[in-house]
């Protein structure tokens, strides 16, 4: 390991990427539980239905990868939206636990029902979509490939859309409003199941596009719903109801991890983003961006 | 712990008689009849079903412990399967390393739970419900990936491989022995945990899990009775993860996955959070579940083409089984018995009355 040491542009790069994998899925755990107060840990499960959805799309639309990308995404953003109205309305008013559970059960359903409908092989949407995944040189030695510089660029434009939507848009503050005090919102006259639903769509839909390109880019399997709940330490570091607390908070867990498996042990990868949690934890639970009060609410 | 129903005719007249476990001729009777049972059973039983019943016991070791924390002290945990791992790799490494005997290693897991227990139960002084679960969750992964470091740096990718336990020359092994062994183990866990919850501690951990504020305003010492809760369910998680290396002759992290965490989590809810016997049944429930399963799926046409989706389906109906009793049975198992039970206890009523005939 030691005599491969990458050059630093190179390992400047992987944490780019890394960290925007894990910003595109973090802020789906943000949306959820600042709208509704949920920890979805179903979110991993839900994004790889949602690369799932690709490999549905692109037999349909083989020859627009674009199409078959948007058809895929607005699938899961119904999905979310019937997981919301159809299973989690009903555990409102209910225990944290029993909520958080239901997610978890969620994602042990949604895990077999992908194995019996797409099985556990190895899947390439690239192929079936006809893109090539070219690699890009960058200055200084280091090299991209093209779905990856590709997600950078989604999540950068995904944030900004978020927060422009959350800040501006009239069912951002809507949502945002059903989030800080319900009952006033409803008071208000905003449909608080609607807002939940859009929430949850959302959600699903940002995770979707998250697992969409990486499965373009290294592939499909049942390894993918890892990666889900590896990104969501980075939502808790910087704060699990601040959007902008999740872009730093995988900034952290990226760069942790990347310079933690390339310098110590490579075996390191699946604990690096849960130590930095727990460092996180001890320091400043409630996260970098959060509000404190949430601690004692939930 | 709260109180059943009973046929009329049965008061409690001093204290004594308010805590004691086995109160009516009935429940005697029938206690009596259970323990003649299951001490018959491995008489008539064939191998595989002396194995299931072992791996019951085991779980519910697990799972009682589970609920003294969760269900009784209302501290979420979603770190048992690396509690579990904890206990199994300890005997699994002083088995290798030292050549320890079992009544050592089994202590010392104990003992190496007690202490994870601690550092598991440190973050519950500072947080609350979803951010416990959190931590929890955490640690789960950090004992998991020190096994795993383990195995790999000593050479045993595969797992580590634990030769039966010997007690002065006679080696303990046959699901008969076992049989008895483990279940002489969960009988024990029981009986210290009704205990327990009968005791000053127990009242302690009821009224935190309550409303931690009114116990700390009782005067309970919140902080340490959250941690002697953490403590004692992890050493008996610990030492449960250990009888399951011996029992397997084999510790490998590969069987300590996060879905062990949802297996025992699950075995909580299905049984009904806050009950012993709903630990015990809902033990039951998940460890027969996948045999279950496997049953179904062989009386199905073409059940070799599902042969090797087997762990899919398997999954899939887990998740709808837990659904369903989130959804539609809170109180699980034990709130289906009850009702069961106050139904022909109120025969030819359909209600109880107002007031008064609770007590």
């Amino acid at each position: 390991m030691r005599s491969l040491r990458l050059p630093v542009v190179q390992l400047a790069v992987n944490i780019a990427v890394l960290a925007s994998i894990y910003a595109l899925i973090a802020c789906g755990y943000v949306l959820v539980y600042r709208v509704s107060r949920v920890l979805n840990l179903a979110h991993g499960e839900l994004m790889m239905l949602g690369a799932y959805m690709l490999v549905v799309t692109a037999s349909q639309f083989s020859s627009h990868w674009p199409v078959a990308i948007a058809a895929a995404m607005g699938l899961s953003l119904l999905t979310g939206a019937l997981v919301y109205l159809f299973l989690m309305r009903k555990m409102t008013g209910e225990m944290v636990l029993a909520a958080v559970l239901t997610t978890v059960a969620l994602g042990t359903l949604l895990r077999g029902v992908m194995v019996l409908v797409w099985s556990a092989q190895q899947q390439y949407p690239a192929q079936a979509l006809d893109v090539a995944n070219t690699s890009i040189a960058l200055p200084g030695g280091a090299r991209i490939s093209f779905f990856a510089a590709l997600l950078i660029l989604t999540t950068a434009l995904v944030y900004g859309a978020l927060l422009a939507f959350l800040r501006f848009g009239r069912w951002g503050i809507r949502m945002r409003a059903a989030g800080q005090r319900p009952l006033l919102a409803a008071q208000r006259g905003i449909d608080l199941h609607a807002m939940y639903a859009l929430a949850w769509g959302l959600s699903t839909m940002t995770g979707a596009l998250a697992g969409i390109l990486i499965a373009l880019d290294s592939g499909l399997d049942q390894t993918m719903a890892i990666v889900g709940l590896k990104a969501f330490p980075a939502a808790l570091v910087g704060g699990l109801d601040s959007l902008a607390g999740a872009l730093l908070g995988s900034l952290i867990v990226a760069a942790a991890e990347v310079l933690l498996i390339h310098y110590v042990d490579p075996l390191l990868s699946e604990v690096v983003p849960f130590l930095v949690l727990i460092a996180m934890l001890v320091v400043r639970p409630w996260g970098l961006f959060g509000t404190r009060e949430e601690l004692d609410r939930v | 712990m709260s109180r059943r129903l009973r046929a009329s005719g049965h008061f409690r007249t001093g204290y004594a008689q308010d805590l004691r476990l086995v109160e009516t001729r009935g429940e005697r009777w029938s206690l009596a009849v259970f323990l003649i049972a299951l001490l018959a059973l491995p008489f008539f039983a064939s191998p595989f079903l002396l194995d299931l019943a072992c791996q019951v016991f085991l779980a519910s070791i697990g799972a009682l412990a589970l609920m003294l924390l969760t269900g009784h002290a209302g501290q979420i945990s979603l770190g048992h399967a690396g509690l579990l791992a904890a206990g199994a790799f300890t005997a699994g490494i002083l088995f290798k390393e030292v050549n320890a005997p079992f009544w050592v290693t089994l202590p010392a897991a104990a003992g190496v739970g007690a202490l994870l227990g601690v550092v598991f139960g440190l973050p519950s002084l500072r947080l609350r419900g979803l951010y416990l679960a959190v931590s929890t969750l955490a640690l789960h992964f950090l004992v998991v990936y020190l096994g795993g470091e383990y195995e790999t740096r000593r050479g045993f990718s595969t797992g580590v491989v634990i030769d039966a336990p010997t007690l002065g020359g006679w080696t303990i092994s046959g699901g008969r022995t076992w049989y008895f062994i483990l279940g002489a183990f969960a009988a024990s866990t029981l009986l210290l945990c009704l205990n327990l919850l009968r005791s000053g501690t127990g009242r302690a951990w009821a009224a935190i899990g309550a409303n931690e504020t009114v116990a700390e305003a009782l005067g309970i010492g919140v902080a340490a009775h959250k941690l002697l809760a953490f403590v004692i369910s992890s050493a008996l998680t610990a030492l449960a993860g250990a009888l399951f290396a011996y029992y397997r002759g084999f510790v490998s992290v590969e069987a300590f996955s996060l879905f062990l965490t949802i297996q025992y989590v699950a075995m909580i809810i299905i049984g009904g959070i806050g009950s012993l016997l709903g630990a015990v049944l809902g033990a039951v429930f998940v460890t027969l579940f996948p045999y279950g399963i496997e049953a179904v799926i062989g009386t199905l046409a073409g059940a070799q083409r599902y042969a090797g989706l087997l762990f899919a389906v398997n999954y899939a109906a887990f998740g709808v089984v837990m659904i369903l009793f989130l959804v539609l049975e809170p109180l699980g198992l034990v709130g289906i018995w009850r009702r069961v039970q106050t139904y022909f206890l109120l025969w030819p009523f359909r209600h109880r009355p107002m007031a008064g005939s609770r007590r």
